[in-house]
Parts: structure tokens; sequence; C-alpha cells
């Protein structure tokens, strides 16, 4: 084996599995075709710009994904509903709860269970997917400021993220990828006092959002660098299906936790933040961002809720199991379902077919937030500069885990 | 507006043999139709006032396998002002899988008709740029087809190892 030849290397291999949209003699003598990325920090992971530009100013965006792509859809149709969990957490690996979170919904409501779910299981979902929202939200900050040139805040959002992830850690044993929402209920109950280091967590934290809102945001040079820049106007939005913070920072007040109310989120009271163009023109970078950061206030009040919920009406008791519910066998019967949730990212859709004979899907279609949130970058970006592109990509607030899946 | 309601307005409106058959069982509920009304339907559900699905929420392509010998695509669509929802199923023959594109009302499915197009070779007619997007260029066949074998070496990488 070690001898093998694991890769023969051509000159023509790029070329021949991601051919460039525009070659050199389609392009006007002013025009130069540069490409950013798969390998380069401010693109957020692999994913490749192929930017014509015309001295510094940008005429057109081809984005090549597709390096991360893992056949999420091809594995879900060959293994039974409660292993694709694991899968459906390395999709957005920054929001694995969330995900988890609605494919769970999608097949409770397939089984029609959906209703039978324990209270105190839904409010332990809600928690530990707005815990994770947080964390998804500081990593979009924090690597978004490192990207506009500040890198003070990329620090301070990845050590406050680092509680979080201790937190679900204790709760999952995991960091990052959990597999701790299961079909029909958990992998476990909260551990013994998760409830009362997460007040402290909140309490730990509410200061040091209104910190970063001074340093960062609030930031005459961030203030500079993302106003109207990347303006998304809100039909356009709609139209090229974007959703999640980059929607709502055009001005549309659409959140699928408040349309939907899915889950205990119709129990919870919460506001849903719209850019108002405050900086600039609504549907900038900055108003995306900002959007983030009021997100990330809503969360913290959710969180509070929820643990009120938790200590008082849904306290732990003796006899509870998170997994009563938890179906032996998974066979739902033959129907066709779209399921969708507000993942930090946006609207993520899960379309099942189920045949009724097997305990394997007949076909599991991702509808991925970031992937949507992407395919915009054209036309935001078109006739701005350079720099303003980076700008951009960082203010979608993609994970290429999901783009590609 | 529910189900019922849309589909009434469908009739009114359209031609009575446009919508082929109903869903019940599917959540959100279905209708069945042709791919050569595709067109026509897609227009007036987003033009007509009181429907406006201002968004395309999911497109799903899906392949029956060869003894069905019929693919589909599915669309998902959402009205965001009247909280909607209607699911649209066009069944196509599987040894010439082609339909209209809807990239000209939604802007959304151009890359949704791309990935369509890429697992399962579905080809949508008119589309401005349909290229593959997740596999690269020069991979042979449709991953999501459920008679698809992958090729035996890809650039001298045994596949099956």
């Amino acid at each position: 084996m070690a001898n093998q030849v694991q890769y023969i290397f051509d000159d023509k291999n790029l070329r021949n599995s991601e051919p460039q949209k525009y070659k050199a003699e389609d392009l006007k003598s002013e025009e130069m075709v540069i490409n950013i990325g798969p390998q380069h920090p401010s693109t957020h992971g692999v994913l490749r710009l192929e930017v014509v530009t015309n001295g510094e100013e940008v005429v057109e965006v081809v984005p090549h994904i597709g390096f991360l792509h893992r056949c999420f859809e091809k594995h879900a149709e060959s293994i039974p509903y409660n292993q694709t969990i694991p899968f459906v957490d390395r999709m957005d690996y920054l929001a694995a709860m969330n995900s988890e979170h609605a494919y769970a919904m999608g097949v409770e409501k397939m089984l029609g269970i959906q209703d039978k779910i324990p209270k105190r299981v839904e409010y332990i979902r809600v928690l530990v997917a707005e815990l994770n929202r947080l964390g998804s939200h500081f990593v979009a900050l924090g690597s978004y400021g490192a990207d506009t040139g500040a890198l003070t805040p990329f620090f301070w959002m990845l050590r406050d993220r680092e509680h979080i992830l201790r937190l679900l850690e204790w709760a999952s044993g995991a960091r990052m990828l959990y597999n701790y929402i299961w079909i029909g209920g958990l992998f476990y109950d909260l551990p013994v006092g998760f409830e009362e280091r997460c007040s402290e967590f909140i309490t730990y934290l509410k200061p040091k959002l209104s910190e970063l809102e001074k340093l960062f945001i609030n930031n005459k040079i961030f203030v500079d660098r993302t106003a109207n820049v990347g303006v998304l106007p809100i039909d356009l939005a709609i139209n090229a299906g974007v959703t999640g913070p980059m929607l709502r920072g055009s001005g549309l007040k659409y959140d699928l936790r408040k349309i939907d109310g899915y889950s205990v989120y119709n129990e919870l009271d919460f506001d849903v933040p719209v850019g108002k163009g405050k900086m600039g023109t609504v549907g900038d970078c900055w108003d995306r961002t900002w959007v983030r950061v009021e997100e990330c206030h809503e969360s913290i009040k959710i969180i509070e809720q929820c643990l009120v919920g938790l200590k008082g009406d849904h306290k732990r008791t003796r006899d509870f199991d998170p997994q009563e519910l938890v179906p032996k066998k998974i066979r739902p019967k033959a129907q066709d379902l779209y399921v969708r949730s507000e993942n930090p990212k946006g609207e993520l859709g899960f379309f099942f077919r189920a045949d009724g004979k097997s305990d394997i899907p007949f076909r599991c279609k991702s509808r991925g937030p970031s992937f949507m949130n992407l395919s915009v970058i054209n036309d935001i970006a078109k006739g701005g500069l350079i720099a303003d592109l980076i700008a951009i990509v960082g203010s979608i607030d993609i994970v290429l885990g999901e783009v590609d899946r | 507006m529910i189900f019922e309601e849309i589909l009434e307005q469908i009739n009114a409106h359209l031609s009575d043999t446009l919508v082929k058959s109903i869903d019940e069982n599917a959540s959100p509920k279905a209708i069945v139709i042709d791919k050569s009304s595709l067109d026509e339907l897609m227009i007036f559900l987003h033009k007509k006032d009181n429907l406006y699905f201002d968004s395309l929420s999911c497109l799903t392509g899906l392949d029956n396998g060869v003894e069905a010998n019929t693919m589909e695509v599915i669309y998902n669509l959402y009205s965001i002002p009247y909280d909607h929802h209607l699911m649209v199923k066009v069944i196509l023959e599987r040894t010439s899988p082609i339909l209209p594109t809807v990239t000209s009302i939604w802007k959304t499915a151009d890359w949704q008709e791309r990935e369509a197009y890429d697992m399962l070779g579905i080809k949508f007619l008119g589309h401005p740029d349909l290229r593959r997007i997740l596999m690269p260029a020069d991979w042979d066949g449709y991953p999501l087809r459920k008679d698809h074998t992958d090729q035996e070496y890809y650039r001298g990488i045994k596949i099956d190892y």
C-alpha cells in the first residue's frame, strides 16, 4: 500500500475537473481573471472564486464549489434514519445542534409523534440549539472581524465560544459534532448542575457582548469598511432564496422560529431584529453584521427563558427518561415531507420521501441556507472593488460544509 | 390560503386538465402536473395576487429507479406574505429527463437546478448556465441515480478501494 501511486499528476487535471467559465480570449483587453481560493483565509473554507476584474473593479464573480462534497444525500439513502444524524452534524459543523433539531423534527413529523415529545425534551433542544446559535454567530462575527482587518474580535469571540463548546461537551460528550438530539428524544438528560452553570455563563456573556459592540461593530474603521458595501435589495433577496440574517439584514422580518413557531418557540418571548440601514443603506454588510449581534441578545433571552422553564415547570425528575419515545424501529408511512427550521445561517430544509417499506429514506434532500445565500454573491459584488468582495463574502457567513454537503 | 382554495384558484384560471392528480399524503399537500404545463402554472402561481408564491424553498430531483422508469422534480413553494405552502411534482421519463427551467421566475432555481442536473442528469431547458456544480466536470455519470455505479478509476486512483 505504501508504494502505491496515490495521485497521478497532470497539468490538465484542474482544468478538466473545474474549468474556468471565462477564457482569456473571451475577455476584453482591460479585463483579467483573478482566482481567489480555494485555499485562502478570507473564503472561509474551500471556496474558489473566479473573479473577472477590470483594474480594481469586479466585473463578475463565478463561485466554484464542491471541494468539500461528502455525498450527504447519497449516504442518507443508504443508512437508517437515526444513523443519519451524525452526517447531519457534519453539514453545518458550526451549528450541529440546530441541524439535528431540524432533522429530528422532520422524521418525527413523518412518524406522527411530534406532539408527544415531552416538554422538557423540547426545552432542552431549544436551549442547546440557541447556545449553538450563539456559537455560530460568534464565529461569524469573529472571522468577519479578521476579514476586515481587526484581529481582536476574533480572539474575543472564540474565547467566549469556547465556554459554549465546553457546556455542550458536558451535555453531549463532543465539542462540535454532538449527535445529541435524537429522533423522539435526546441522547441524555442535561447533566446535574448544567442549568446553574448556564446561568453563570449568561451573566458573564452579557457585558462581553456590549463590549463587542463598542469595540467592533460601532468602530469607525469597521463602519467605513462595511457600510454601503454589498447592498442586497429585499426583492432580489427573496427571489434568490436568501434567508436568515442576510434576509433580515435586508429589512424583512422573516424568522421561521416566529412564523412556524416550531418546537416551543411559540411559548417563548423574543424579537426579530431587522436591518434598518443605521450606518448606510438597508441591506449592506454592516446591517447583516448588526442583525447577527442583535440576534445574540435575542438568543440570550431565549436561553434565560428556557432555563426558567427547565428549573421550574419542567424540572428534572428521577423517572424522566429522554429516550422514552425514541423508536426502536423507524419506519414511516409512504409519504413526501418538507420540513424547515431556522438555522443560524437561514432556512434549513429537508425533503424526505419514505416508501413505507424500509427504515431507509428513499430520498433525503437537504436545502442548505449557506448554499442559497452564496448563490447571490455575483449580484451583490458586481461593480464593487476586490477589497469589498472580501467584505461581502465574510458578511454572507457561509459554512462550506453546508454549501457542498 | 389552504390547499383546497389554491387548487380552486388553479382550476378556475387555468385549464381543468392541468392538475393531473393530487397527493393528500404529502406535507405540504402536493399537485402533480405535466411538464408541458409547468411554465404556465409557475408563472401563474408567482404572479397571481392572492397566491403570490414569491419563494421557491426547495427544488428536489428524484430518481424512482429502473423498474418504475421515472424521475421526478419536486418544487416546494412558499408565499411569504400569505404564509401558504404548495408542493408541485413533475414526473418525467427516465430515458429523457428534460423539462423547462424556472430560473426566469425565481433566481434561486439557478443553483438548485444545477444541483439536480449534477446529481441526476435532469436537463433544464433554457437554463442560462447548466454546468456541474458539486461534482468535478470530468466525472462520469450521475451519482444520485439509483443504478449509478462509480467509474473504476478517477485520474489513476481506484475509487472502490
